[in-house]
This record gives C-alpha cells, structure tokens and sequence, in this order.
C-alpha cells in the first residue's frame, strides 16, 4: 500500500516538474538571468557611442561615481520622498473609498465601475490627462485658482521646481488608489457584521468600532496593499518621463527615470545598469524589511 | 444618526464619484473641443463638439499603426503566457513536489520587479539577435513579466476548484493530465478569462520595455505613439487627448463587460497572496 503511494507521489513529481518547467524557463531567462546580467554588466565600463574602448571590468567604480553624483543623489532622494508622501495619502483615500464601497446602499457597482476606469486605464493615459489639467493655459485645475488670484498671471506648475510634484502625485494617487479601495474592500467583506452588531449593542459608537474592530481585522489587507504601492512607487518611471520628463531640469527625476536616460539617451550601459541595479537594491530591500517586520501576512499562511 | 452617517457617506460618495470620473470626462470633452478654444478659460460643457482631432489622428498620424502593433503584441503574449501559466499554476496548486514553496516565492519576487532593473541586458541580447523594433522582441519581455502574475492568479483560483472532480476521473482510469484537460480546464474557464484580460491590460498599458526596445513609428505601441506625440515646442493636445481616448476604449470595454471578473481577479492575485 505504501509502496503504491510512494509510486503515485513519485509520478505526481515527474509530471510536477514537466508542468512548471515551460514557466521556470520564462522566469530563468526573462527576470533571474537578465537581472544578474545587469548586476554583472554594472561592474564593467560600458559605452555604446564609444564602442572602441570595450567593455573594461572596472569592479565597484559606476557605483562609486554614483555615489559621488548629485543627480542621482538627488534622484534616489525623489524616489525615497515620492513613495514615502503618495503612499501613505493612497492608503488613507484607498480605505475611504473602499468604506463608502463597503457602506453605499445604492450606487455600489457604479462606484466600483468608476474605480476600475482609473486603475485600468494606461498610466501613460492618466498622465497625459492630468498634464493637460494642470496645464498653465488650458488646465482646468490652473485656471480657476489664477481668477481667484490664488496663483499668480504667468503661474506654471511644471516650471516650479517643488510644485511640478503635485500633479505627478495627483495623477499618481489618482490613478492607484481605486487599487487600494478594492483591495480593502475586498478585506472589509471578510469582517464578520456580528462584530460589529455586538459592539454596537454593548454601545460602541462608529469610531470607536472602527478603531478596535474594523482597523485590526484589515491589518492584513493594509499590509498587503501598502507593500504593492510601496513596490510600485519605488520604480516610478511612467508618470514622471510623461509629465515632467524629469523637469524643471533634474528637479522632479526619480530613480528609474535617471537610469533610463543614462542608458537609452547616453548609452552609458555600465552607469546606467549600475544606477538600474540601485532600484533592484531599493525594492529588494524594503520588501525584505516589510516581509521581516510584518511577517507572514504577505507571504501568507499557504506552504 | 443612522441617517445622518448614511447621507455623510452619501455624499462622500458622490464627492468621489466626481474625482475618479471627472478626469476622464474632461479627456473625452477636451478632444472634442476644436483646437482654438482648446487654449481660452476651459467651459465645463463643451459649447462646439468636432471630430476634427479624431480626424487628424488617423489621416494624419497613422495612429492606426500603433492600435495594430498594441493589439498583436497584447494577444501574442497573451496566448503564450496564459497556457505556460495555466500548466505551472495547476502544478502549485494541486501536486506535491520539491521546491513548491521556493517557487512561489520566486513567482511573487519577480512579479515585483522594477522593469528599469533589467532594461540593459535585455536591449543588449535584442540588439544581439536583431529582434529590437520586433513583435517578439516585445513579446518576450512581456511574457516574461506577465506570466508571474498569471500564475499566482491562477494558482489561487485553481485551489478554489474542488478537487473531487478530477480525482474522480483519475478514479475512473484517467491520467492526471487527461483529468487536468477534461475537468479542470473547462471548470477553470473564468479563472483563465481572467488571467488573460489582466494580461491583455498590462500589455495595453506597459510603457517602459516599449519605449526601451522600439525604434520607429512602425512599431511604437499606443503608449509610446501618444507619448511621443510632442512637438518640439508645443504639444498638439486636441490630437494627444484624441489618442488618449482611443487608447482608453479598449480597456473601458474591458471593464464594463467583466468588472466583477476583473474584481475577483486583482483580490485572489493580491490578498489570497
């Protein structure tokens, strides 16, 4: 009998293997190799416009110069300060609407249809749209503030150097946070409403409910969502090469972006994989902190 | 105070309803608007609608060129991510074997990639195999970042699937890819569905490996074709927010047709995860 099982098992492995190699392969050659290719090619001094120098090893030095470069100081600091401000007002305005999903009586599937457009929608998309918006001329957003005099006559958002952020976070929040709300949502229906009601007769307001039965038991879902945005916003490239293209200058350039047009623009492949290795390290190790700190919500209970 | 709670959310809710949609109306509103009232104090009804920057778009930009390569490059990877996917994600959900856990690790992990992280080595081997400016030197980066997320997905969604049926057909003398073909594929059909509208989207929507990987006009996707719409000095926005519109058809059909699907989908992908 046993040695029937084992038999079977042993078959079940075979077939295992043959069932997931076609994805092993993708996963080898697309993302495993490629990324230790960058890693390896960001030790050597690579320059496409000047192919008579080779490929040099140089070991640590694009890092070094890296280090020693103030645009990609700069850069990293973007990166950083853009994940640490739009994520945090994702997950507030995400848990919001996801409430008010949770709560409407009416209107609940138009609300979830209108939260599905922005996060389908290309980001590019959304991006061109808040471009226009915010628009010294045209933009519907600029306008009404210039009537008000809030802004003065000649006011541009994109030549401002602190204010061509905001409406590459408005578009960024806009676009994500109906991701966080499902999300939720989908942690808020697995709340059981006994909870609630029994709170609710022992005579717990709203507030209070929310505090010591809704927050807890969507812990998980938060931790889940906010590591997703964190991820995501941490290789930012879309929105900001869209709208600012980096500008005024440097002043809105994050990471990926830089290292895109150390690459692609220069053709410094070596600086540019040196820089592209450095948001591989970035997200690497916040999820390896977020893993170790929150534990197994994100990875979850299933062996 | 329920009433009160009730009308606060009510209008919370409508309040929101306007943020997500106003942005998208003002997209299709300001397309219709012809070129010269583009750039005057903006109404919030158009007064004149034209078509002109419909027009332009495809007598003079060809945008229909772009349209053709988005959609062969998003069913092409679609088609062959999903079966790899399908294969792999039924393995992890059903088989014991060696690795299993390490896997789907490793399938999360690489889902989460930045793309940026491996833009040199793979320009450098299209370059190499003269696939850049291809359909498959698309393809194949797509793929490869697609089928992670198809798998978790349809990994989550299999295991949902009782698993009675299929041992009852093993039962019955059927092998255990005979069972997976007969009996689970076509229990699995809304999961696969939903996998593949989700690749279908990320490959609409994927913006960097095109940018990176494309030379030309003749195969630029419809995010890099609108992108690099720009003039020098002046952005012809009637025609860059035609596109955009047209670029946004597709995926509103999407979402209109399968939201719930769409909705089980990023949930089982993301919170079962």
């Amino acid at each position: 009998m046993s040695g029937q099982a084992t038999a079977i098992e042993r078959e079940e492995r075979r077939l295992a293997r043959w069932l997931v190699a076609p994805a092993l392969v993708f996963i080898l050659l697309g993302s495993l190799v490629p990324i230790a290719a960058t890693a390896w090619e960001a030790l050597h001094g690579h320059d496409l416009r000047l192919p008579w120098l080779g490929r040099p090893f140089v070991g640590l030095a694009n890092f070094v110069e890296a280090i020693g470069d103030p645009r990609f100081t700069s850069a990293l600091l973007h990166t950083v300060g853009f994940a640490a401000i739009t994520v945090p007002l994702e997950l507030g305005l995400g848990l919001a609407l996801a409430l008010i999903m949770h709560t409407a009586r009416r209107g609940r599937a138009l609300i979830r249809l209108a939260a599905l457009l922005p996060w389908a929608i290309p980001t590019v998309v959304a991006a061109l749209v808040w471009r226009f918006m915010f628009d010294a001329q045209a933009g519907i957003i600029t306008a009404p503030l210039r009537t008000l005099a809030l802004v003065g006559e000649s006011f541009d958002w994109f030549v401002h150097p602190l204010a061509a952020w905001v409406p590459i976070g408005a578009a960024d929040i806009w676009k994500t946070t109906p991701f966080v709300a499902i999300l939720l949502l989908a942690g808020l229906q697995t709340i059981d409403p006994a909870l609630h009601e029994a709170a609710q007769m022992d005579g717990a307001g709203a507030v209070r409910r929310f505090g010591t039965i809704t927050l807890p038991l969507l812990r998980p879902a938060l931790v889940v969502a906010a590591a997703f945005r964190m991820l995501d916003a941490l290789r930012l490239f879309d929105v900001a090469y869209v709208m600012t293209g980096g500008g005024p200058g440097t002043a809105t350039e994050p990471l990926s972006l830089y290292a895109f047009i150390a690459l692609m623009q220069r053709l410094r492949f070596g600086y540019g994989s040196a820089l592209s290795v450095t948001v591989f390290l970035l997200t690497f190790a916040f999820a390896l902190i977020w893993v170790r700190t929150l534990g197994r919500s994100l990875v979850g209970d299933r062996t | 105070m329920r009433s009160v709670g009730s009308k606060v959310t009510g209008v919370a809710g409508a309040a929101l309803l306007t943020l997500l949609l106003f942005p998208i109306y003002w997209m299709i509103a300001s397309s219709l608007t012809p070129e010269s009232r583009l750039f005057q104090s903006p109404p919030l009804l158009p007064s004149t609608l034209s078509l002109d920057h419909y027009r332009a778009l495809f007598d003079e930009r060809d945008f229909l060129i772009p349209i053709r390569n988005s959609l062969v490059v998003a069913a092409t990877t679609t088609m062959v991510a999903l079966p790899v996917a399908a294969l792999c994600a039924y393995a992890l959900a059903r088989l014991r074997f060696r690795g299993r856990g390490v896997l789907l690790a490793l399938i999360l992990a690489v889902s989460m990639f930045p793309q940026i992280s491996i833009v040199p080595p793979l320009y450098l081997i299209l370059r190499e195999l003269r696939l850049l400016d291809t359909y498959p030197g698309l393809v194949l980066p797509y793929v490869t970042f697609s089928a992670p997320l198809a798998v978790w997905l349809l990994t989550a969604f299999f295991r949902q699937l009782s698993p009675e049926l299929e041992e009852a057909a093993m039962l019955d003398g059927a092998s255990r890819l005979r069972a997976l073909w007969d009996v689970v594929l076509p229990l699995a059909v809304p999961g696969v569905a939903t996998a593949a509208i989700l690749t279908f989207l990320y490959c609409w929507n994927e913006f960097l490996f095109a940018l990176s990987f494309t030379l030309g006009p003749e195969r630029y996707t419809v995010p890099v074709a609108v992108t690099l719409f720009r003039g020098r000095y002046q952005v012809p926005w009637g025609q860059v927010l035609a596109a955009t519109v047209v670029a946004t058809v597709p995926v509103a059909l999407l979402v209109l047709t399968c939201q719930r699907r769409i909705v089980a989908g990023l949930t089982a992908g993301a919170s079962k995860g």
